[in-house]
């Protein structure tokens, strides 16, 4: 059975209730937003991407404390890498979430191994990768027209992107 | 406890046993997260009873063969049993007659019955629906799907911030293209009871034909089609203690008679040339192919448990959970409810302040307590309220007092973790 206690940690609460880089940015390199059908939730992220790295990242929108916390710390793990260590981490922390590594087979993941446990609760998933995938939305449509909602393990649409 | 809680309690216990009526369904005696079930998503589906289960396996190990087809012994049986089955909901809905109880495989099925059935034949061009705020995307797609189809429109009746139907705004709804009217008998996010019956005949005295979404009203309320002058009323046998995969559809007879078929294939026939098919008589012509005989079974065996309680008794019941609970919850800060209807079925819809109603789910589940997070597939209702979703706790007679004591302190336990 899963323990759910671990996903509410005091970590998760605090980010949800003070998030940090919350707001938009003007005139941002990338932006997407990502919703979720399922809930109704959506979150924006926009992106500065200077040549060589995200030099300022923010999210802002409606979700649970899961996908709130999850994008907070999303940005502030984000915030001043280049966009090649973004997308690894991107890969990990989807890897983590869904199942398919542990928290010790990702050597970025970091403070964000708070977020293990969601892959317990598939119902909640979607909440702790929404964010992330948006971000992939907005680095990719730089990258690519086509959307990455096919490529989606949770299929959670990503539009506006 | 306070002297409410316990004149409240008492009040109930003295007239409805529920622990004896507990002890009928294995799965309440399930723990979930080391803490005792508690299931308040009865909306969404409810429980099976021993009885039910044991006669699914009578049925499956002494009765089955297909029905209507062979002499032989096991399809007699199976065949009468099944019939009997439509009687039992024949009088359960009180139907004038038993070719008026169609088999369906549910609420959905039996909805997308009458449109095949009747609006593609008699709506056209310019006709108006009439639809109300408070419909489940069940009674609302499959008309959406017929008025694109065909070019008739959709009109929607409003409603107040308590979630109660406008009346005066149905009303003036009605013109000379009105040809149709669907409205939920009770709402699945809100609880709302609707007053159907001076809504059919007001729909009536112009001539149009009302479709009643009973999924939410037949477990909870006593059903009477003929009191209520319907002319469909659908609903979904697993929500009434029954398997999934059967609904019933009832209509009148002379419009069902009237109606084109909606799937063809075997049983619905009476002949069949490459030249000309013969229709078979109602109910069969809306019955084609081998029907859930098991879960038509089972559903009867259902209607048979509940009846024994008595519809008054359920209700009854529900209303005393439904009041101890919402009484506990507007007593407690930073919650509210959704949905504050005079009349209400035990559909408890609520808000926690900052807190998303997923991550109540979550760590109700955590408790043992099983609700409903999200737009319960009601979204028009959600936008009218300004939610955009909620925790919805729904009851079934099954349900006791302390189980809501469980509600309540889950609540509180949510309210600490967020705070």
């Amino acid at each position: 059975m899963a323990n759910y206690k671990s996903l509410y940690q005091e970590v998760i609460l605090d980010h949800n209730k003070k998030p940090r880089n919350y707001g938009a940015i003007e005139s941002p390199s990338h932006h997407a937003v990502g919703h979720n059908p399922l809930c109704g939730d959506h979150i924006s992220v926009d992106v500065d991407l200077g040549d060589e790295r995200i030099n300022n990242i923010a999210f802002q929108g409606e979700s649970c404390a899961i996908c709130k916390a999850s994008a907070s710390m999303m940005t502030t793990a984000i915030k001043g890498k280049t966009r090649a260590e973004a997308e690894t981490l991107i890969q990990e922390f989807l890897a983590m979430a869904t199942g398919k590594l542990s928290h010790e087979a990702c050597p970025n993941i970091g403070r964000l191994a708070v977020f293990a446990g969601v892959s317990d609760l598939p119902t909640r998933v979607k909440c702790a990768i929404l964010p992330w995938h948006t971000l992939s939305g907005a680095f990719n449509a730089v990258a690519s027209t086509s959307t990455e909602s096919e490529d989606d393990p949770m299929h959670a649409p990503i539009g506006d992107a | 406890m306070n002297e409410i809680q316990t004149a409240l309690k008492s009040r109930s216990s003295s007239t409805f046993d529920v622990e004896r009526i507990r002890a009928d369904f294995p799965i309440l005696k399930l723990t979930v997260n080391d803490k005792p079930l508690v299931y308040f998503d009865n909306a969404a589906s409810s429980q099976m009873p021993q009885q039910v289960i044991d006669r699914l396996v009578r049925y499956q190990t002494t009765q089955h063969a297909n029905i209507n087809r062979a002499v032989h012994y096991l399809s007699e049986v199976a065949t009468s049993e099944f019939e009997g089955a439509r009687r039992t909901l024949q009088h359960f809905i009180n139907a004038h007659e038993e070719r008026e109880v169609i088999f369906t495989s549910g609420t959905t099925d039996s909805i997308n019955l009458v449109m095949q059935g009747y609006g593609r034949k008699f709506i056209g061009a310019g006709d108006e629906i009439i639809l109300t705020t408070l419909e489940h995307h069940s009674n609302i797609v499959p008309w959406q799907m017929l008025a694109e189809e065909k070019g008739a429109k959709i009109r929607v009746v409003p409603i107040n911030d308590a979630g109660e139907l406008l009346i005066d705004e149905y009303e003036k709804l009605f013109n000379e293209r009105t040809k149709f009217v669907g409205v939920t008998h009770v709402s699945n996010a809100l609880g709302t009871i609707n007053p159907i019956k001076e809504m059919i005949a007001f729909a009536h005295a112009r001539g149009v034909p009302v479709l009643v979404d009973g999924a939410q009203a037949a477990p909870h309320i006593k059903v009477d089609v003929q009191e209520l002058d319907c002319d469909f009323y659908a609903f979904s046998g697993h929500k009434l203690c029954g398997p999934t995969g059967i609904g019933i559809l009832y209509g009148r007879a002379a419009l069902l008679e009237n109606m084109q078929p909606f799937k063809g294939g075997g049983d619905m026939i009476l002949s069949v040339t490459f030249e000309k098919t013969t229709y078979n008589t109602i109910p069969h012509k809306f019955e084609a192919g081998t029907p859930p005989i098991a879960a038509a079974i089972g559903l009867g065996a259902a209607v048979d448990y509940l009846s024994e309680i008595g519809m008054d008794a359920i209700a009854a019941h529900e209303l005393a959970l439904l009041k101890y609970a919402s009484e506990q919850i507007n007593a407690m800060p930073g919650v509210r409810i959704i949905g504050t209807a005079e009349h209400k079925a035990a559909v408890l819809s609520f808000a926690v302040d900052g807190v998303h109603p997923h991550d109540i789910g979550t760590l109700l589940n955590q408790e043992g307590v099983a609700v409903r997070t999200g737009h319960h597939c009601a979204q028009p209702v959600m936008q009218r309220l300004h939610v955009p979703a909620t925790s919805r706790a729904s009851f079934a007679f099954y349900n006791s007092m302390d189980e809501v004591d469980a509600l309540i302190a889950g609540i509180r336990t949510v309210q600490k973790i967020f705070t």
